[in-house]
């Protein structure tokens, strides 16, 4: 915030000037960094409020909800937590957090395994109908999913999969996230031929080349793959409501409605405590991450 | 290999000289995969030429082919078992009437005519998913706009900003955002609490007919992060030459903002509208959770996407979800079809005509 931090050629610039202008620019820009700083912290009060709201707010006896709006607990408790680690209609917490945790892993494992088998083939190898395919998948990116949920549900009905995992799994194994094998796709091409060409001449075959070639060199791409995965898998409401009915196999947020539904009126400490437990690991998962999230949003134009 | 793609540098180890040995094809291969363009040259030349490469070339393009479908084994089983096979089923299933215990019954066009003349919720519903996408989309993607432009001013310190924005549009659809939300908004809530400090008294939005669309809508303008981190990549594109250019004129900020920022990000806020409008009608567990899965209060909540799951899964309405669910992608369709369309008038890609 001092002037060290004014950028060089604005440096040069006033270096010519007389030396009063000078100070009053550099001191105009300082005022001006401020304001920003200020500006944006504001902001990010705001948009943040909600979520540290929700960090406080767990430490509030039920009571208090409706009475204290505010952040600070007038009496605060750690007693959410430990009605809630109980768990509800008998199933407790962790069962719920090992049931999404199951899911997200294998829906990674699953994405990233056909995404970056698809991947290397719209990139790298030439075989007819390639352009039609590419653009077919493309096309499912636009695609409303409500088309597909209703003809899905009465497949995995029909195959008596409904209330196990394997409607939520199964997909992810076949690269249905057409938005995964995209961003892969765009990682490759940019990664130059050389190489590979080198191994061909050599004898290698595709198999070869994408294993020892392709595979190490689009780690970062398969690392903003997995994580994605990981956070939409875990966020995910409409495949378990539609897919899960034993409670001792619900996944954090359905569990989460039976607690909204069960104990809004009675116990909202417990609801907001067990919210913010199911957050918790996203938002770590995002701080660590940042990087390799918010980059691969702006270098593939990825939704949230 | 790994020479300049330059138009004779492919040839210099020239077909002729190693005539239809196993490198030869290989080195063929690799020309073609270069592009298109560059196959085309070398058939042209090997035909020229007279080449006897024929035999060994279809035999590597069967190859080619036979590995590419190979490795997109998966996703082509994805892409037929669940997504085109579900697509067309879905299609058949909205002219019936089916329940998903008895055979799907045929009734032609009955499960369109009754939506559009005699299903007041169906009507209402399409009404506020319109509303939310028209009124949130703009003011979502305006707010993005106007802080990537606050963030691109400076670089440093700009980072934890650019963060910290994002992280509501990585957990804004999750359940537990949605719980936070109703909290927010209830009556006596933060929201409520903090506007009668400025004498506003408007009790809980949540339960209310006129200001839960506002809270939803919101609730999306939140999320702005995404598109925001797109324009901002965008912005970092734009020659700062073009700005100073603008100023030897005597461009004002406005006049800059309207004649280089935005035909210069146009592209991009071409690719946001698309997504962002396209997601916005997709709109679903943060409506679910708020309204307690019932659409109210007076069907306020009611989207296009919470009504469809009512109609199929609760009621047992496949059929006329089915018809639902495809009205929808026509609708999605025909947008994306307009925005393609006038993208020409008012998109400028780098590297065209100015």
């Amino acid at each position: 915030m001092s002037t060290i931090e004014v950028p060089r050629a604005e440096l040069l610039e006033v270096a010519t000037e007389p030396q009063p202008t000078r100070r009053r620019r550099i001191k105009r820009k300082t005022v001006n960094t401020i304001i920003w700083f200020v500006v944006l912290l504001a902001i990010t009060a705001v948009i943040l409020y909600p979520l540290v709201w929700l960090a406080f707010s767990t430490f509030k006896p039920s009571s208090e909800f409706g009475q204290n709006p505010g952040l600070i607990p007038d009496n605060p408790t750690v007693d959410n937590y430990f009605k809630v680690i109980e768990g509800i209609g008998g199933t407790p917490l962790w069962r719920f957090f090992a049931n999404s945790l199951f899911i997200a892993v294998m829906a990674v494992i699953g994405t990233l395994i056909s995404s970056a088998l698809a991947a290397y083939a719209f990139a790298r190898i030439k075989f007819k109908g390639a352009g039609v395919l590419f653009a077919a998948m493309i096309g499912t990116l636009l695609l409303p999913f409500h088309v597909i949920i209703i003809p899905q549900y009465i497949i995995f009905n029909r195959l008596e999969l409904i209330d196990t995992y394997w409607p939520l799994i199964l997909p992810k194994f076949l690269a249905t996230e057409a938005f995964f094998v995209f961003l892969i796709v765009q990682f490759i091409r940019n990664i130059p031929r050389d190489m590979d060409e080198a191994a061909r001449i050599d004898g290698a075959g595709h198999v070869r080349i994408f294993f020892s070639i392709i595979l190490p060199l689009i780690k970062p791409a398969l690392i903003t793959s997995a994580i994605f995965t990981f956070i939409w898998t875990w966020n995910d409401f409409l495949g378990p409501l539609l897919y899960v009915n034993s409670p001792e196999k619900y996944p954090l947020p359905i569990a989460l409605r039976l607690y909204n539904d069960a104990t809004s009126t009675s116990d909202y400490g417990a609801t907001v405590a067990v919210s913010f437990l199911a957050l918790l690991p996203i938002l770590i998962f995002f701080i660590v991450f940042q990087r390799f999230l918010v980059d691969g949003v702006a270098t593939q134009g990825l939704k949230g | 290999m790994g020479l300049p793609p330059g138009p004779g540098a492919l040839f210099s180890q020239g077909p002729e000289n190693h005539v239809s040995t196993q490198t030869q094809s290989i080195v063929t291969a690799e020309a073609e995969s270069k592009s298109v363009r560059q196959a085309m040259r070398q058939v042209r030349r090997a035909e020229k030429g007279k080449v006897p490469t024929t035999e060994g070339k279809r035999a590597q393009n069967r190859r080619e082919t036979v590995a590419g479908y190979g490795f997109l084994l998966p996703w082509m089983l994805g892409f037929l078992g669940l997504t085109v096979g579900p697509m067309i089923f879905s299609l058949y299933l909205a002219f019936t009437k089916y329940n998903l215990f008895t055979a799907p019954e045929w009734v032609g066009l009955d499960n369109f005519v009754r939506m559009f003349t005699e299903d007041p919720q169906f009507m209402q519903s399409v009404q506020i998913t319109l509303v939310y996408v028209l009124v949130g989309t703009p003011i979502k993607l305006a707010a993005a706009l106007a802080i990537a432009m606050l963030l691109n001013y400076r670089n440093k310190g700009s980072g934890f900003f650019r963060s910290s924005f994002y992280a509501p549009s990585l957990i804004g659809a999750s359940v537990s955002v949605a719980i936070v939300w109703r909290a927010m908004f209830s009556t006596d809530g933060p929201v409520d609490s903090s506007l009668s400090l400025f004498g506003i008294e408007l009790g809980g939005w949540v339960g209310n007919v006129d200001l839960v669309m506002p809270m939803m809508i919101l609730l999306a303008v939140w999320q702005f992060g995404a598109p925001m981190v797109i324009f901002l990549a965008g912005l970092k594109q734009i020659p700062q030459e073009l700005y100073e250019a603008a100023e030897v004129d005597g461009a004002g900020p406005m006049r800059k903002f309207r004649s280089v920022t935005i035909p210069m990000l146009s592209s991009v806020i071409f690719f946001n509208l698309l997504l962002e409008t396209i997601n916005a009608f997709q709109v679903f567990a943060s409506a679910f959770i708020i309204s307690n899965g019932s659409g109210g209060p007076a069907g306020m909540t009611n989207f296009y996407t919470v009504y469809l799951y009512k109609r199929g899964f609760a009621d047992g309405q496949m059929g006329y979800a089915a018809a639902m669910a495809w009205v929808l992608v026509i609708v999605v369709a025909v947008i994306a079809f307009i925005l393609f369309k006038t993208q020409k008038s008012w998109v400028h890609y780098a590297g065209e005509n100015r």
